[in-house]
Protein backbone atom coordinates (compact mmCIF):
# COMPACT_ATOMS: atom_id res chain seq x y z
CA UNK A 1 0.00 0.00 0.00
CA UNK A 2 1.33 3.45 -1.15
CA UNK A 3 0.28 6.68 -1.05
CA UNK A 4 0.90 9.30 -3.96
CA UNK A 5 1.50 12.84 -3.39
CA UNK A 6 -1.10 13.65 -6.13
CA UNK A 7 -3.71 11.82 -3.43
CA UNK A 8 -2.41 13.93 -0.57
CA UNK A 9 -3.12 17.00 -2.77
CA UNK A 10 -6.57 15.27 -3.15
CA UNK A 11 -6.93 14.36 0.45
CA UNK A 12 -5.91 18.06 1.73
CA UNK A 13 -8.47 19.53 -0.48
CA UNK A 14 -11.09 17.21 0.92
CA UNK A 15 -9.70 18.42 4.27
CA UNK A 16 -9.82 22.42 3.28
CA UNK A 17 -6.03 22.24 4.15
CA UNK A 18 -4.11 24.60 2.14
CA UNK A 19 -0.68 22.72 1.38
CA UNK A 20 2.62 24.14 0.23
CA UNK A 21 4.73 22.32 -2.12
CA UNK A 22 7.18 21.41 0.03
CA UNK A 23 4.33 20.04 2.47
CA UNK A 24 3.30 17.73 0.10
CA UNK A 25 6.51 16.03 -0.92
CA UNK A 26 7.29 15.57 2.88
CA UNK A 27 3.90 14.78 3.89
CA UNK A 28 3.31 12.00 1.33
CA UNK A 29 6.76 10.33 2.33
CA UNK A 30 5.68 10.42 5.89
CA UNK A 31 1.85 9.28 5.08
CA UNK A 32 3.29 6.35 3.20
CA UNK A 33 5.30 4.81 5.60
CA UNK A 34 2.56 6.15 8.63
CA UNK A 35 0.56 3.76 6.61
CA UNK A 36 2.10 0.84 5.74
CA UNK A 37 2.39 0.79 9.97
CA UNK A 38 -1.04 1.14 10.64
CA UNK A 39 -1.91 -1.68 7.89
CA UNK A 40 -1.15 -4.15 10.49
CA UNK A 41 -4.34 -4.17 11.82
CA UNK A 42 -5.22 -6.12 8.28
CA UNK A 43 -3.16 -8.74 9.73
CA UNK A 44 -6.07 -9.41 12.88
CA UNK A 45 -8.70 -12.42 11.63
CA UNK A 46 -11.82 -10.31 12.92
CA UNK A 47 -14.37 -12.10 10.93
CA UNK A 48 -16.93 -12.12 13.33
CA UNK A 49 -15.78 -9.74 15.58
CA UNK A 50 -18.18 -6.57 15.63
CA UNK A 51 -16.64 -3.00 15.67
CA UNK A 52 -16.62 -0.21 18.75
CA UNK A 53 -17.18 2.78 18.28
CA UNK A 54 -16.76 3.74 21.88
CA UNK A 55 -15.54 1.99 25.39
CA UNK A 56 -18.62 2.90 27.09
CA UNK A 57 -21.97 2.02 25.82
CA UNK A 58 -24.12 4.90 26.21
CA UNK A 59 -27.12 5.17 24.39
CA UNK A 60 -30.07 8.45 23.50
CA UNK A 61 -28.68 10.73 26.66
CA UNK A 62 -30.92 13.68 26.77
CA UNK A 63 -30.63 16.01 29.17
CA UNK A 64 -34.64 17.51 30.67
CA UNK A 65 -36.19 19.67 28.42
CA UNK A 66 -35.64 23.10 30.20
CA UNK A 67 -34.58 26.33 29.18
CA UNK A 68 -31.45 27.41 30.85
CA UNK A 69 -29.48 30.35 30.56
CA UNK A 70 -27.32 30.79 27.27
CA UNK A 71 -24.69 32.84 25.86
CA UNK A 72 -25.85 36.52 24.79
CA UNK A 73 -25.32 37.25 21.30
CA UNK A 74 -22.27 39.79 22.41
CA UNK A 75 -20.68 36.96 24.06
CA UNK A 76 -20.94 34.50 21.51
CA UNK A 77 -19.92 37.25 18.62
CA UNK A 78 -16.82 38.11 21.13
CA UNK A 79 -14.60 36.31 19.18
CA UNK A 80 -15.54 36.09 15.90
CA UNK A 81 -13.17 37.17 13.23
CA UNK A 82 -15.80 39.47 11.55
CA UNK A 83 -19.23 40.97 12.61
CA UNK A 84 -21.84 42.69 11.09
CA UNK A 85 -25.47 43.70 12.66
CA UNK A 86 -24.80 41.26 15.51
CA UNK A 87 -24.07 38.57 12.92
CA UNK A 88 -20.89 36.39 11.90
CA UNK A 89 -19.44 38.36 8.91
CA UNK A 90 -18.15 35.71 6.19
CA UNK A 91 -16.42 35.68 3.29
CA UNK A 92 -18.78 34.65 -0.29
CA UNK A 93 -20.27 31.34 -0.21
CA UNK A 94 -21.18 31.52 -3.42
CA UNK A 95 -19.03 31.71 -7.12
CA UNK A 96 -19.25 34.59 -8.42
CA UNK A 97 -21.12 33.17 -11.90
CA UNK B 1 9.72 30.04 53.23
CA UNK B 2 8.89 30.13 49.99
CA UNK B 3 10.63 26.83 49.19
CA UNK B 4 9.42 25.04 51.95
CA UNK B 5 5.48 25.94 50.59
CA UNK B 6 6.36 25.18 47.23
CA UNK B 7 7.94 21.78 48.25
CA UNK B 8 4.28 20.64 50.46
CA UNK B 9 2.26 18.37 48.45
CA UNK B 10 -1.43 19.43 48.21
CA UNK B 11 -2.63 17.43 50.73
CA UNK B 12 -0.39 19.33 52.98
CA UNK B 13 -0.91 22.93 52.17
CA UNK B 14 -4.70 21.94 51.99
CA UNK B 15 -4.32 20.83 55.69
CA UNK B 16 -2.15 24.35 56.35
CA UNK B 17 -4.55 26.72 55.11
CA UNK B 18 -7.61 24.92 56.87
CA UNK B 19 -5.75 25.69 59.77
CA UNK B 20 -4.66 28.82 59.37
CA UNK B 21 -1.34 28.36 59.89
CA UNK B 22 -0.39 29.74 56.13
CA UNK B 23 -2.97 31.74 54.29
CA UNK B 24 -3.72 30.37 50.89
CA UNK B 25 -2.09 34.26 49.36
CA UNK B 26 1.07 33.15 50.73
CA UNK B 27 0.99 29.84 49.41
CA UNK B 28 -0.25 31.46 45.75
CA UNK B 29 2.70 33.69 45.64
CA UNK B 30 4.85 31.65 46.95
CA UNK B 31 4.33 29.12 43.48
CA UNK B 32 4.19 32.88 41.30
CA UNK B 33 7.23 33.30 42.77
CA UNK B 34 8.55 29.84 41.75
CA UNK B 35 7.01 30.22 38.18
CA UNK B 36 8.89 33.38 38.08
CA UNK B 37 11.92 31.95 39.06
CA UNK B 38 12.43 28.72 37.12
CA UNK B 39 9.93 28.78 34.59
CA UNK B 40 11.76 31.12 31.76
CA UNK B 41 14.05 27.90 31.92
CA UNK B 42 11.42 25.04 32.30
CA UNK B 43 8.21 26.77 30.36
CA UNK B 44 5.55 24.92 31.11
CA UNK B 45 3.24 28.05 31.33
CA UNK B 46 1.54 29.07 28.33
CA UNK B 47 -0.16 32.11 30.65
CA UNK B 48 0.47 32.96 33.99
CA UNK B 49 -2.80 34.53 35.59
CA UNK B 50 -1.14 36.16 38.65
CA UNK B 51 -3.28 38.76 39.35
CA UNK B 52 -6.43 36.12 39.32
CA UNK B 53 -5.14 33.82 41.22
CA UNK B 54 -4.03 36.17 44.14
CA UNK B 55 -7.31 37.66 44.00
CA UNK B 56 -8.97 34.11 44.15
CA UNK B 57 -6.92 33.23 47.06
CA UNK B 58 -7.86 36.23 48.41
CA UNK B 59 -11.27 35.12 48.48
CA UNK B 60 -10.32 31.36 50.12
CA UNK B 61 -8.66 33.70 53.21
CA UNK B 62 -11.75 35.80 53.78
CA UNK B 63 -14.36 32.58 53.45
CA UNK B 64 -11.60 31.08 56.01
CA UNK B 65 -11.44 34.01 58.78
CA UNK B 66 -15.35 34.27 58.40
CA UNK B 67 -15.76 30.64 59.72
CA UNK B 68 -17.27 29.60 55.56
CA UNK B 69 -17.15 26.01 54.99
CA UNK B 70 -13.86 25.55 52.57
CA UNK B 71 -13.70 23.09 49.74
CA UNK B 72 -11.60 20.60 49.79
CA UNK B 73 -8.81 22.03 47.75
CA UNK B 74 -9.33 25.36 49.35
CA UNK B 75 -5.98 27.84 48.19
CA UNK B 76 -3.99 24.94 46.63
CA UNK B 77 -2.87 26.17 43.31
CA UNK B 78 -3.40 24.00 40.25
CA UNK B 79 -1.76 24.61 36.98
CA UNK B 80 -4.06 24.45 34.15
CA UNK B 81 -3.48 22.29 30.40
CA UNK B 82 -4.19 24.68 27.90
CA UNK B 83 -6.87 22.42 26.81
CA UNK B 84 -9.78 23.36 29.08
CA UNK B 85 -11.66 26.44 28.03
CA UNK B 86 -11.48 29.15 30.92
CA UNK B 87 -13.54 32.25 31.00
CA UNK B 88 -10.83 34.11 32.20
CA UNK B 89 -7.79 33.12 31.06
CA UNK B 90 -6.93 32.58 27.19
CA UNK B 91 -7.12 28.97 25.83
CA UNK B 92 -4.73 28.22 22.88
CA UNK B 93 -4.53 24.38 23.51
CA UNK B 94 -1.15 25.23 21.75
CA UNK B 95 -2.13 26.25 18.49
CA UNK B 96 -1.89 29.09 16.40
CA UNK B 97 -5.14 28.71 15.24
CA UNK B 98 -6.69 29.74 18.55
CA UNK B 99 -3.70 31.94 19.74
CA UNK B 100 -5.34 34.66 22.02
CA UNK B 101 -8.98 32.73 21.89
CA UNK B 102 -10.85 33.66 25.23
CA UNK B 103 -13.45 31.59 25.67
CA UNK B 104 -17.02 32.51 26.20
CA UNK B 105 -17.71 30.14 29.51
CA UNK B 106 -15.91 27.63 31.20
CA UNK B 107 -14.93 23.98 31.30
CA UNK B 108 -16.51 21.74 34.02
CA UNK B 109 -13.61 20.48 35.41
CA UNK B 110 -12.02 23.97 35.97
CA UNK B 111 -15.57 24.48 37.00
CA UNK B 112 -15.38 22.46 39.62
CA UNK B 113 -11.66 22.81 40.96
CA UNK B 114 -12.60 26.62 41.46
CA UNK B 115 -15.78 25.47 43.30
CA UNK B 116 -13.58 23.13 45.70
CA UNK B 117 -11.48 26.11 46.17
CA UNK B 118 -8.45 25.69 44.27
CA UNK B 119 -6.29 28.13 42.66
CA UNK B 120 -5.61 28.18 38.73
CA UNK B 121 -2.39 29.69 38.50
CA UNK B 122 -2.51 29.86 34.77
CA UNK B 123 -2.17 27.55 31.22
CA UNK B 124 0.36 25.10 30.34
CA UNK B 125 1.96 24.19 27.21
CA UNK B 126 1.08 21.00 25.26
CA UNK B 127 1.12 19.40 21.73
CA UNK B 128 -1.26 21.01 19.73
CA UNK B 129 -4.31 19.88 20.16
CA UNK B 130 -3.16 17.31 22.26
CA UNK B 131 -1.61 15.86 19.71
CA UNK B 132 2.01 14.51 20.45
CA UNK B 133 4.30 12.78 23.06
CA UNK B 134 6.75 15.78 24.18
CA UNK B 135 5.13 19.21 23.43
CA UNK B 136 7.86 19.83 20.83
CA UNK B 137 4.51 20.16 18.34
CA UNK B 138 3.76 23.83 20.73
CA UNK B 139 2.87 26.67 18.47
CA UNK B 140 4.76 28.22 21.16
CA UNK B 141 8.01 26.18 21.56
CA UNK B 142 8.81 22.88 23.64
CA UNK B 143 8.73 22.66 27.57
CA UNK B 144 11.56 21.63 29.09
CA UNK B 145 11.86 17.90 31.44
CA UNK B 146 12.84 19.46 34.85
CA UNK B 147 15.07 16.37 35.20
CA UNK B 148 17.27 17.76 32.36
CA UNK B 149 16.47 20.55 30.41
CA UNK B 150 17.45 19.24 27.32
CA UNK B 151 15.12 16.32 27.05
CA UNK B 152 11.60 16.54 26.53
CA UNK B 153 8.69 16.62 29.91
CA UNK B 154 6.59 14.26 27.81
CA UNK B 155 3.39 14.70 26.25
CA UNK B 156 0.67 16.19 25.22
CA UNK B 157 0.40 17.10 29.16
CA UNK B 158 4.07 18.17 28.69
CA UNK B 159 3.41 21.51 30.60
CA UNK B 160 1.64 20.41 33.62
CA UNK B 161 4.15 17.44 33.90
CA UNK B 162 7.17 19.64 34.15
CA UNK B 163 5.26 22.23 36.17
CA UNK B 164 4.36 19.93 38.73
CA UNK B 165 7.69 18.36 38.68
CA UNK B 166 9.67 21.91 38.93
CA UNK B 167 7.44 22.44 42.29
CA UNK B 168 5.73 25.60 40.23
CA UNK B 169 2.86 23.85 41.09
CA UNK B 170 1.48 20.88 42.87
CA UNK B 171 -1.58 19.61 41.01
CA UNK B 172 -1.89 20.08 37.14
CA UNK B 173 -5.02 18.65 35.09
CA UNK B 174 -4.07 16.86 31.82
CA UNK B 175 -5.62 14.94 29.31
CA UNK B 176 -4.83 11.54 27.80
CA UNK B 177 -5.83 10.32 24.63
CA UNK B 178 -3.30 8.06 23.88
CA UNK B 179 -0.75 8.53 26.86
CA UNK B 180 -0.73 12.09 26.93
CA UNK B 181 -1.39 11.83 31.16
CA UNK B 182 0.39 8.71 32.10
CA UNK B 183 3.35 9.11 29.59
CA UNK B 184 4.57 12.96 30.55
CA UNK B 185 3.82 12.04 34.54
CA UNK B 186 6.12 8.90 33.78
CA UNK B 187 8.93 10.76 32.29
CA UNK B 188 9.07 13.46 34.68
CA UNK B 189 8.95 11.38 37.74
CA UNK B 190 5.48 12.14 39.03
CA UNK B 191 1.79 10.79 39.39
CA UNK B 192 -0.41 10.86 36.73
CA UNK B 193 -3.89 9.46 36.14
CA UNK B 194 -6.10 7.96 33.24
CA UNK B 195 -9.64 7.46 35.55
CA UNK B 196 -12.33 5.50 33.53
CA UNK B 197 -13.39 7.48 30.19
CA UNK B 198 -16.66 9.27 31.12
CA UNK B 199 -15.30 9.72 34.58
CA UNK B 200 -14.79 12.88 34.14
CA UNK B 201 -16.01 15.33 32.16
CA UNK B 202 -14.85 16.54 28.56
CA UNK B 203 -17.25 19.63 28.36
CA UNK B 204 -15.32 22.72 27.73
CA UNK B 205 -12.17 20.48 26.75
CA UNK B 206 -11.10 21.26 22.99
CA UNK B 207 -11.82 17.69 21.36
CA UNK B 208 -9.01 15.31 19.98
CA UNK B 209 -10.32 12.21 19.57
CA UNK B 210 -14.12 12.35 21.62
CA UNK B 211 -14.74 8.61 21.89
CA UNK B 212 -11.00 8.51 24.01
CA UNK B 213 -10.03 11.94 25.67
CA UNK B 214 -10.35 11.63 29.37
CA UNK B 215 -8.90 14.38 31.62
CA UNK B 216 -7.30 13.24 34.85
CA UNK B 217 -4.65 14.91 37.59
CA UNK B 218 -1.11 15.49 37.70
CA UNK B 219 0.39 15.06 41.13
CA UNK B 220 3.98 14.14 43.01
CA UNK B 221 2.14 11.86 45.06
CA UNK B 222 -0.53 9.15 45.20
CA UNK B 223 -3.11 10.87 47.57
CA UNK B 224 -3.01 14.29 45.88
CA UNK B 225 -3.49 12.85 42.49
CA UNK B 226 -6.23 11.81 44.66
CA UNK B 227 -7.64 14.33 45.79
CA UNK B 228 -7.51 15.98 42.21
CA UNK B 229 -9.44 13.44 40.44
CA UNK B 230 -12.36 13.43 43.45
CA UNK B 231 -12.26 16.88 42.63
CA UNK B 232 -12.38 17.29 39.06
CA UNK B 233 -14.64 14.03 38.78
CA UNK B 234 -18.46 13.48 38.23
CA UNK B 235 -21.70 13.07 35.92
CA UNK B 236 -21.63 15.72 33.81
CA UNK B 237 -25.32 16.14 31.87
CA UNK B 238 -22.87 18.76 29.82
CA UNK B 239 -20.97 15.87 28.72
CA UNK B 240 -23.69 12.83 26.89
CA UNK B 241 -20.67 10.21 27.44
CA UNK B 242 -20.47 10.98 31.25
CA UNK B 243 -21.07 8.22 33.28
CA UNK B 244 -23.83 8.06 36.18
CA UNK B 245 -22.26 6.91 38.33
CA UNK B 246 -20.37 7.97 41.92
CA UNK B 247 -16.69 8.54 41.59
CA UNK B 248 -14.81 5.91 42.54
CA UNK B 249 -13.70 6.10 46.33
CA UNK B 250 -10.19 7.08 45.19
CA UNK B 251 -9.11 9.28 48.24
CA UNK B 252 -9.91 6.58 50.28
CA UNK B 253 -7.89 3.58 48.50
CA UNK B 254 -4.62 5.91 48.05
CA UNK B 255 -4.82 6.17 51.98
CA UNK B 256 -5.99 2.22 52.41
CA UNK B 257 -2.05 1.75 50.15
CA UNK B 258 -1.68 -2.19 50.99
CA UNK B 259 -1.70 -4.74 48.24
CA UNK B 260 -2.13 -7.67 50.62
CA UNK B 261 -3.77 -10.81 49.05
CA UNK B 262 -4.15 -8.51 45.76
CA UNK B 263 -3.73 -10.76 42.43
CA UNK B 264 -1.84 -8.45 39.89
CA UNK B 265 -1.40 -9.34 36.25
CA UNK B 266 2.24 -8.55 34.49
CA UNK B 267 0.98 -8.16 30.64
CA UNK B 268 3.70 -10.31 29.00
CA UNK B 269 2.84 -8.25 25.39
CA UNK B 270 4.60 -4.55 27.17
CA UNK B 271 7.67 -5.79 27.92
CA UNK B 272 10.78 -6.82 26.14
CA UNK B 273 12.01 -6.03 22.41
CA UNK B 274 11.87 -1.87 21.83
CA UNK B 275 11.93 -1.32 26.21
CA UNK B 276 15.12 0.42 27.36
CA UNK B 277 17.02 -1.94 29.63
CA UNK B 278 17.41 0.72 32.47
CA UNK B 279 12.96 0.97 32.34
CA UNK B 280 13.16 -3.09 32.27
CA UNK B 281 15.42 -3.03 35.62
CA UNK B 282 13.30 -0.54 37.28
CA UNK B 283 9.90 -2.45 36.36
CA UNK B 284 11.33 -6.08 37.84
CA UNK B 285 12.06 -4.53 40.69
CA UNK B 286 8.46 -2.89 40.77
CA UNK B 287 7.34 -6.56 40.71
CA UNK B 288 9.55 -8.21 43.20
CA UNK B 289 8.41 -5.09 45.38
CA UNK B 290 4.70 -6.02 45.19
CA UNK B 291 5.33 -9.17 45.76
CA UNK B 292 7.12 -8.73 48.88
CA UNK B 293 3.97 -6.80 49.85
CA UNK B 294 1.97 -9.58 50.03
CA UNK B 295 0.78 -9.19 46.38
CA UNK B 296 0.12 -12.36 44.41
CA UNK B 297 2.10 -11.98 40.95
CA UNK B 298 0.61 -13.53 37.67
CA UNK B 299 1.38 -13.54 33.90
CA UNK B 300 -1.19 -12.41 31.78
CA UNK B 301 -1.29 -12.33 27.73
CA UNK B 302 -3.10 -9.51 25.78
CA UNK B 303 -2.40 -11.07 22.47
CA UNK B 304 -4.08 -8.25 20.68
CA UNK B 305 -2.24 -5.19 22.31
CA UNK B 306 0.65 -5.83 19.61
CA UNK B 307 -2.03 -4.24 17.50
CA UNK B 308 -3.48 -1.37 20.12
CA UNK B 309 -0.63 1.69 18.43
CA UNK B 310 -1.93 0.94 14.85
CA UNK B 311 -5.35 1.06 15.71
CA UNK B 312 -4.93 3.82 17.62
CA UNK B 313 -3.41 5.75 14.91
CA UNK B 314 -6.40 4.75 12.99
CA UNK B 315 -9.14 5.98 15.44
CA UNK B 316 -7.57 8.75 16.83
CA UNK B 317 -6.56 10.78 13.31
CA UNK B 318 -10.04 9.62 12.06
CA UNK B 319 -11.74 11.54 15.17
CA UNK B 320 -9.29 13.93 14.64
CA UNK B 321 -9.96 14.61 11.09
CA UNK B 322 -13.45 15.23 11.79
CA UNK B 323 -13.44 17.01 14.93
CA UNK B 324 -11.30 19.59 13.98
CA UNK B 325 -13.48 20.71 11.07
CA UNK B 326 -14.74 23.10 13.58
CA UNK B 327 -11.95 25.29 12.77
CA UNK B 328 -13.19 27.06 9.83
CA UNK B 329 -12.43 30.64 10.39
CA UNK B 330 -15.80 31.79 10.80
CA UNK B 331 -16.90 32.22 14.23
CA UNK B 332 -14.20 32.53 16.43
CA UNK B 333 -10.03 31.40 16.40
CA UNK B 334 -7.50 33.04 13.28
CA UNK B 335 -8.93 33.62 9.61
CA UNK B 336 -6.21 34.21 7.15
CA UNK B 337 -6.44 35.84 3.61
CA UNK B 338 -9.65 37.37 3.47
CA UNK B 339 -8.74 39.94 1.44
CA UNK B 340 -12.80 40.59 -0.18
CA UNK B 341 -12.18 38.48 -3.00
CA UNK B 342 -11.89 34.98 -1.77
CA UNK B 343 -14.41 32.71 -1.20
CA UNK B 344 -15.31 31.47 2.14
CA UNK B 345 -14.06 28.08 1.16
CA UNK B 346 -10.62 29.21 0.33
CA UNK B 347 -10.26 31.30 3.51
CA UNK B 348 -11.02 28.13 5.00
CA UNK B 349 -8.60 26.31 3.44
CA UNK B 350 -6.06 29.55 3.63
CA UNK B 351 -5.70 29.65 7.54
CA UNK B 352 -6.33 26.05 8.50
CA UNK B 353 -2.95 25.89 6.51
CA UNK B 354 -1.63 28.91 8.57
CA UNK B 355 -2.95 27.68 11.79
CA UNK B 356 -2.35 24.18 12.06
CA UNK B 357 1.43 22.96 13.17
CA UNK B 358 2.96 19.86 10.85
CA UNK B 359 1.50 17.17 13.20
CA UNK B 360 -1.81 18.47 13.53
CA UNK B 361 -1.83 18.26 9.51
CA UNK B 362 -0.68 15.17 9.32
CA UNK B 363 -3.46 13.40 11.43
CA UNK B 364 -5.90 14.89 9.26
CA UNK B 365 -4.70 13.75 6.00
CA UNK B 366 -4.34 10.72 7.80
CA UNK B 367 -8.00 10.70 9.05
CA UNK B 368 -9.34 11.82 6.31
CA UNK B 369 -7.94 9.23 4.24
CA UNK B 370 -8.87 6.08 6.62
CA UNK B 371 -12.36 7.64 6.68
CA UNK B 372 -12.28 7.95 2.91
CA UNK B 373 -14.89 5.56 0.41
CA UNK B 374 -12.83 2.87 -0.67
CA UNK B 375 -10.28 2.63 2.40
CA UNK B 376 -12.96 2.78 5.51
CA UNK B 377 -13.57 -0.87 5.78
CA UNK B 378 -9.89 -1.89 5.51
CA UNK B 379 -8.56 1.06 8.07
CA UNK B 380 -11.33 2.97 10.25
CA UNK B 381 -13.16 -0.53 9.96
CA UNK B 382 -10.57 -2.96 10.91
CA UNK B 383 -9.38 -0.57 13.94
CA UNK B 384 -12.40 -0.66 15.74
CA UNK B 385 -12.43 -4.73 15.59
CA UNK B 386 -9.06 -4.48 16.96
CA UNK B 387 -10.75 -2.23 19.93
CA UNK B 388 -13.08 -5.05 20.44
CA UNK B 389 -10.36 -7.51 20.73
CA UNK B 390 -8.37 -5.15 22.76
CA UNK B 391 -11.54 -4.96 25.31
CA UNK B 392 -11.91 -8.72 25.26
CA UNK B 393 -8.10 -9.27 25.99
CA UNK B 394 -8.62 -6.77 28.82
CA UNK B 395 -11.80 -8.73 29.97
CA UNK B 396 -10.26 -11.71 30.29
CA UNK B 397 -7.38 -10.60 31.83
CA UNK B 398 -9.13 -9.07 34.37
CA UNK B 399 -11.03 -12.69 35.03
CA UNK B 400 -7.67 -13.80 36.55
CA UNK B 401 -6.19 -10.31 37.85
CA UNK B 402 -7.49 -7.18 40.29
CA UNK B 403 -4.95 -5.18 38.90
CA UNK B 404 -2.95 -5.18 35.69
CA UNK B 405 0.91 -3.78 35.73
CA UNK B 406 3.42 -2.55 32.61
CA UNK B 407 6.17 -0.07 32.22
CA UNK B 408 4.13 3.21 31.63
CA UNK B 409 6.63 3.83 28.95
CA UNK B 410 8.99 2.07 26.57
CA UNK B 411 11.70 4.48 27.06
CA UNK B 412 12.81 7.11 29.70
CA UNK B 413 12.78 11.03 28.55
CA UNK B 414 14.36 11.29 24.93
CA UNK B 415 16.09 14.71 23.80
CA UNK B 416 14.23 17.42 22.36
CA UNK B 417 14.84 17.56 18.35
CA UNK B 418 15.29 13.70 18.58
CA UNK B 419 12.30 12.14 17.64
CA UNK B 420 10.97 15.43 16.09
CA UNK B 421 10.30 14.54 12.27
CA UNK B 422 10.01 10.94 12.89
CA UNK B 423 6.32 10.37 13.57
CA UNK B 424 6.66 6.60 13.85
CA UNK B 425 9.78 6.92 16.30
CA UNK B 426 7.37 9.71 18.08
CA UNK B 427 4.40 7.71 18.31
CA UNK B 428 5.98 4.65 20.28
CA UNK B 429 6.03 6.33 23.57
CA UNK B 430 3.07 5.71 23.70
CA UNK B 431 2.95 1.82 23.12
CA UNK B 432 2.27 1.02 26.67
CA UNK B 433 -0.86 3.49 27.66
CA UNK B 434 -2.97 3.23 24.31
CA UNK B 435 -4.89 -0.30 25.34
CA UNK B 436 -6.24 1.57 28.24
CA UNK B 437 -7.63 4.56 26.07
CA UNK B 438 -8.81 2.15 23.45
CA UNK B 439 -10.82 -0.24 26.21
CA UNK B 440 -11.77 3.48 28.19
CA UNK B 441 -10.11 1.64 31.64
CA UNK B 442 -8.57 3.37 34.34
CA UNK B 443 -4.76 3.68 34.49
CA UNK B 444 -2.30 5.42 36.58
CA UNK B 445 0.97 6.24 36.20
CA UNK B 446 3.52 5.78 39.75
CA UNK B 447 7.22 6.65 39.85
CA UNK B 448 9.35 3.44 39.99
CA UNK B 449 12.94 4.66 39.92
CA UNK B 450 15.84 6.17 38.03
CA UNK B 451 17.13 4.14 35.44
CA UNK B 452 20.36 3.13 36.23
CA UNK B 453 22.07 4.44 32.46
CA UNK B 454 20.93 7.43 32.48
CA UNK B 455 19.26 8.60 35.88
CA UNK B 456 16.27 9.22 34.66
CA UNK B 457 12.59 9.15 35.79
CA UNK B 458 10.62 5.59 34.65
CA UNK B 459 7.06 5.05 35.66
CA UNK B 460 4.90 1.89 36.67
CA UNK B 461 1.22 1.44 34.84
CA UNK B 462 -1.41 0.10 36.77
CA UNK B 463 -4.91 -0.51 34.67
CA UNK B 464 -7.99 -1.49 36.48
CA UNK B 465 -11.31 -2.67 35.27
CA UNK B 466 -13.90 0.32 34.14
CA UNK B 467 -14.83 2.29 37.32
CA UNK B 468 -12.61 0.36 39.53
CA UNK B 469 -10.15 3.63 39.49
CA UNK B 470 -9.89 3.13 43.13
CA UNK B 471 -7.89 -0.01 42.65
CA UNK B 472 -4.85 1.88 40.87
CA UNK B 473 -4.47 4.38 43.90
CA UNK B 474 -4.24 1.49 46.02
CA UNK B 475 -1.62 0.03 44.42
CA UNK B 476 0.30 3.53 43.21
CA UNK B 477 -0.03 4.23 46.92
CA UNK B 478 1.55 0.95 48.60
CA UNK B 479 4.27 0.71 45.64
CA UNK B 480 5.32 4.38 46.69
CA UNK B 481 5.19 4.65 50.40
CA UNK B 482 7.47 1.25 50.37
CA UNK B 483 9.91 3.02 47.86
CA UNK B 484 10.06 6.22 49.87
CA UNK B 485 11.08 4.12 52.62
CA UNK B 486 13.68 2.15 50.72
CA UNK B 487 15.44 5.70 49.30
CA UNK B 488 14.20 7.92 52.43
CA UNK B 489 13.03 10.71 50.60
CA UNK B 490 10.62 10.87 47.27
CA UNK B 491 12.20 10.60 44.00
CA UNK B 492 12.14 14.23 43.14
CA UNK B 493 14.30 14.97 45.63
CA UNK B 494 17.31 13.56 43.45
CA UNK B 495 15.99 16.31 40.62
CA UNK B 496 19.21 18.35 40.03
CA UNK B 497 18.46 22.11 41.19
CA UNK B 498 16.61 24.52 38.79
Amino acid sequence: MSITRDEVAHLARLARLSLADAELDHLAAQLDQIISAVARVQEVTAEDVPPTSHAVPLANVFRPDQVVPCLTAQEALAAAPAVEQQRFRVPRILAED
Amino acid sequence: MTAELTSKTAAELAAAIASAEVSAVEVTQAHLDRIAAVDGQVHAFLHVAAGQALAAAQAVDARRAAGDALGPLAGVPVAVKDVFATADMPTTCGSHILDGWQPPYESTVTRRLRAAGAIPLGKTNMDEFAMGSSTENSAFGPSHNPWDLTRVPGGSSGGSSAAVAAFEAPLATGTDTGGSIRQPAAVCGIVGMKPTYGGSSRYGVVAFASSLDTPGPLARTVLDAALLHEAMSGHDPCDSTSIDAPVPPVVAAARQADVEGMRIGVVTELSGEGYEPGVLARFGEAVELLESLGAKIIEVSCPHFAYALPAYYLIAPSECSSNLARFDAMRYGLRAGDDGTRSAEEVMSITRGEGFGAEVKRRIILGTYALSSGYYDAYYGKAQQVRTLVIRDFDAAFGQADVLISPSTPSTAFKIGERADDPMAMYLADLCTIPSDLAGNAALSVPCGLAPENGLPVGLQIMAPVLADDRTYRVGAAVEAALHDRWGHPLLTEAPEL
